[in-house]
């Protein structure tokens, strides 16, 4: 091996965990202020409805208790009052690659983000911190108008669209960390396919969270007019701080009629990060929704993604995967709203818990009685590695009315200390063989997913597993 | 170095019970031993230990492998070493292909940063699949994954023949099946059979015996091999069965 390939083998090893002293142009400074939102948007040059809107939801956060009567009671261990929320460097995100400053570059060439644009994506956005440092999608898609830009490049450019649609799948006032994210939010992507547009290579959104104590709130909004299909897949990294650091997305989809929206996360969170997000999509007539979400690292992670399905035939999916270590609490889970005839959802979860990892599964399925020939089908598998692992659901389902049906089926499986011997005595380290199991495990769901993502998700179980044994 | 397993004076526990009682045994490789003994005088014990199971406590003695003792090592290492141990009992690996299986434990012998070569490998699966007479289909099931008992062993073969050990343990191999079953995996192993292959061929019943002839039978009993012979020693055994090793043995003791 050549020593530039040990040297990245290194630095896989160690996931994100890397970061480099930076000098920030704009800094909101520490703590959550009316100041300090008014700031934000005066740096962003925002017009006074956005303003407003922020000022609006800062008052709904400090009003919305945590909802610590049914999630985690670690959420009191958020201190807001420590949290930057807005660090940028000034910059315009660049369309060139040479353009985007040295250390940023330095760091997204180490996640691997100009080969995988050359490869497989159709375009790329990369946000350091607060702000997108650099975004470009291939030329024949802008020719046909799809947009692909930061969600602070699209307020500035694309206001009418971007208004129409935004924090109308996910208000304000939808939990606590929405209305954070409503009030601090900066970055994130604004992506609009115009009707028929068919975008077959995916778009790709990387987020880094590069400064302690700080907070990362992306908002991204993606609209599929109709008949558009596109497929987005974010990848989230930052390097393991002393002190906790507070991940606060939100993410709304627009799929119009028979529009097709694939939306893919591949999160690895350093293990002091809580990952607070909240996404939603829309789905109008014969439209189709599918969330990818995988979720592995973080302190906490609470995430459900869901789908409204308000049009007559309106599909909507989320297969999910969260992989618990020790420390980690992964509390995610799905939400299908049935709001029109023959509409259909499926969920299927895993969940995986190691040493004193615990995973969570909470579902929704709302389907009322009025309706007609909907359906829902509901997988929940967890697998549990080494005896005090804990996992459990709470699946709310509520089902009204006839000629609705609706399936859930719940499993517990184990991997024993026998089969870990088995596998080893064949030659698998102890971490290749809970790797082995963990990925035969998620076999059945991973190949649906698109090949570079499967991949990616087995070389980050691999490092976790390597990781948890002792 | 001496191409041999030489176990020496070896005493091992579980759970402060003691079951190997100063056991010692050579086995060259080239050559194929058989022990036989009744139920419970700690065959299965010897066969965890040797490949390195937590659960054993070693209270004394060595395992040398070609002059390298191997109670000090992990269950892999051993397994990468050169010695294979055939289960009574395989365990269920769900989702991971009897493919993807053998392929990572292949994998896991190259050094860091190579790569097995794919095409070349189920070449070399669909080779011995052949040899040992399995269906192809068999490679894309689940590991033991509702296999049936003759399925298991078979499966055990598989990957015996492929990850070319120097050594192979089989634990108890022959139980629990049909005589269709026994002769596909006797038929394995007399493959397999070489000057650089050492077998130790753990088993209740003589019937095994007639399909893989032995060089050397010892028989165990309460944790010590209390004798050694040639091939015969396993019809006499099968005559007269064990009965008469306990008043031997008293009388050694």
């Amino acid at each position: 091996m050549s020593a530039e390939a040990e040297t990245l083998s290194q630095i896989d090893r160690d996931k994100g965990n890397f970061h480099y002293e930076t000098d920030y142009a704009y800094d909101a400074g520490v703590g959550l202020t009316p100041e300090v939102v008014d700031y934000i948007a005066s740096v962003k040059d925002e017009d006074e409805w956005v303003r407003e809107f922020r000022q609006k939801a800062l008052k709904v956060f400090e009003k919305k208790p945590m909802p610590t009567h049914w999630a985690s009671e670690d959420l009191n261990n958020i201190v807001f009052e420590n949290i930057r929320y807005y660090l940028a460097k000034g910059q315009q995100p660049t369309r060139s690659w040479d353009e985007v400053p040295d250390d940023v570059k330095e760091t997204f060439e180490r996640l691997g983000i100009p080969e995988n644009e050359r490869k497989f994506l159709a375009g790329v956005e990369a946000q350091f911190d607060s702000e997108a440092a650099y975004s470009r999608m291939k030329e024949e898609l802008e020719k046909e108008g799809v947009i692909f830009v930061g969600s602070t490049e699209g307020l500035m450019k694309h206001p009418d669209i971007f208004r129409k649609f935004f924090g109308k799948v996910i208000p304000i006032g939808d939990n606590k960390f929405s209305a954070l994210n409503s009030a601090v939010f900066s970055g994130g992507s604004f992506i609009y396919v115009p009707p028929g547009v068919k975008v077959r290579q995916p778009l790709q959104a990387y987020f880094r969270i590069n400064a302690e104590n700080f907070g990362q709130f992306e908002r991204t909004l993606i609209i599929a007019d109709e008949g558009a299909e596109v497929t987005y897949m974010e990848g989230c990294t930052a390097p393991k701080f002393e002190t906790s650091t507070l991940h606060s997305a939100v993410v709304e989809l627009v799929a119009l009629k028979n529009a097709k929206i694939q939306y893919i996360t591949v999160q690895n969170w350093s293990d002091n990060v809580f990952n607070l997000v909240t996404k939603r999509a829309m789905a109008e007539e014969g439209a189709e929704v599918k969330w990818i979400d995988c979720n592995i690292g973080s302190r906490l992670t609470m995430k459900y993604p869901g789908v409204i399905l308000k049009g007559d035939g309106a599909r909507g999916e989320v297969l999910s995967i969260a992989l618990a270590s020790d420390g980690q609490h992964q509390d995610t889970g799905a939400k299908m709203i049935h709001q029109a005839n023959n509409t259909s959802s499926n969920v299927i979860s895993k969940s995986i818990s190691v040493g004193e990892g615990r995973a969570t599964y909470r579902g929704r399925v709302h389907m009322p009685k009025e309706l007609s020939n909907c359906k829902n089908n509901t997988e929940c598998d967890a697998l549990l590695i080494n005896t005090n692992s804990k996992t459990d659901t709470y699946p709310a389902i509520t089902v009204t009315g006839e000629g609705n049906s609706v399936q859930h089926e719940a499993s517990v499986s184990k991997v024993s200390a026998e089969q870990i011997f088995y596998m080893m005595s064949r030659g698998l380290d102890e971490g290749q063989a809970m790797s082995l199991a963990v990925n035969g495990f998620i076999n059945d769901l991973t190949r649906h997913f698109p090949m570079e993502y499967s991949v990616e998700l087995k070389r980050l179980i691999d490092l976790e597993m390597e990781g948890s044994v002792g | 170095m001496s191409n041999q397993l030489e176990i020496k004076h070896l005493n091992a526990s579980i759970e402060g019970k003691a079951i190997l009682n100063n056991l010692n045994l050579t086995l060259p490789q080239g050559e194929v031993h058989a022990i036989m003994g009744p139920n419970g005088t700690g065959k299965s014990t010897l066969a965890k230990v040797l490949a390195g199971h937590e659960d054993y406590e070693v209270d004394g003695g060595e395992v040398l492998m070609n002059g390298e003792n191997i109670l000090e090592m992990e269950p892999d290492e051993i397994s990468r070493a050169g010695l294979f141990l055939a289960f009574q009992y395989p365990m269920e690996i769900a989702g991971v292909s009897i493919a993807n299986f053998i392929r990572a434990a292949l994998q896991a012998r190259l050094d860091e940063g190579e790569e097995l070569n794919a095409t070349q490998y189920y070449k070399e699966l669909y080779e011995k699949m052949d040899l040992l007479k399995i269906d192809r289909k068999f490679t894309s099931r689940s590991v033991n994954e509702g296999f049936s008992g003759g399925e298991k062993k078979r499966c055990e073969i598989l990957q015996m023949s492929m990850l070319n050990p120097n050594y192979c343990i089989m634990d108890e191999t022959d139980s629990g099946l049909d005589i269709d079953a026994l002769r596909v995996v006797a038929n394995g192993v007399n493959l397999m059979r070489g000057a650089d292959r050492g077998f130790l061929v753990i088993t209740h019943y003589q019937r095994l015996l007639e399909y893989i002839v032995p060089d050397v039978v010892h028989v165990m009993f309460n944790g010590s091999i209390v004798k050694t012979g040639g091939p015969e020693l396993a019809k006499e055994l099968e005559e007269r069965g064990y009965g008469w090793l306990e008043a031997e043995a008293a009388v050694t003791a």
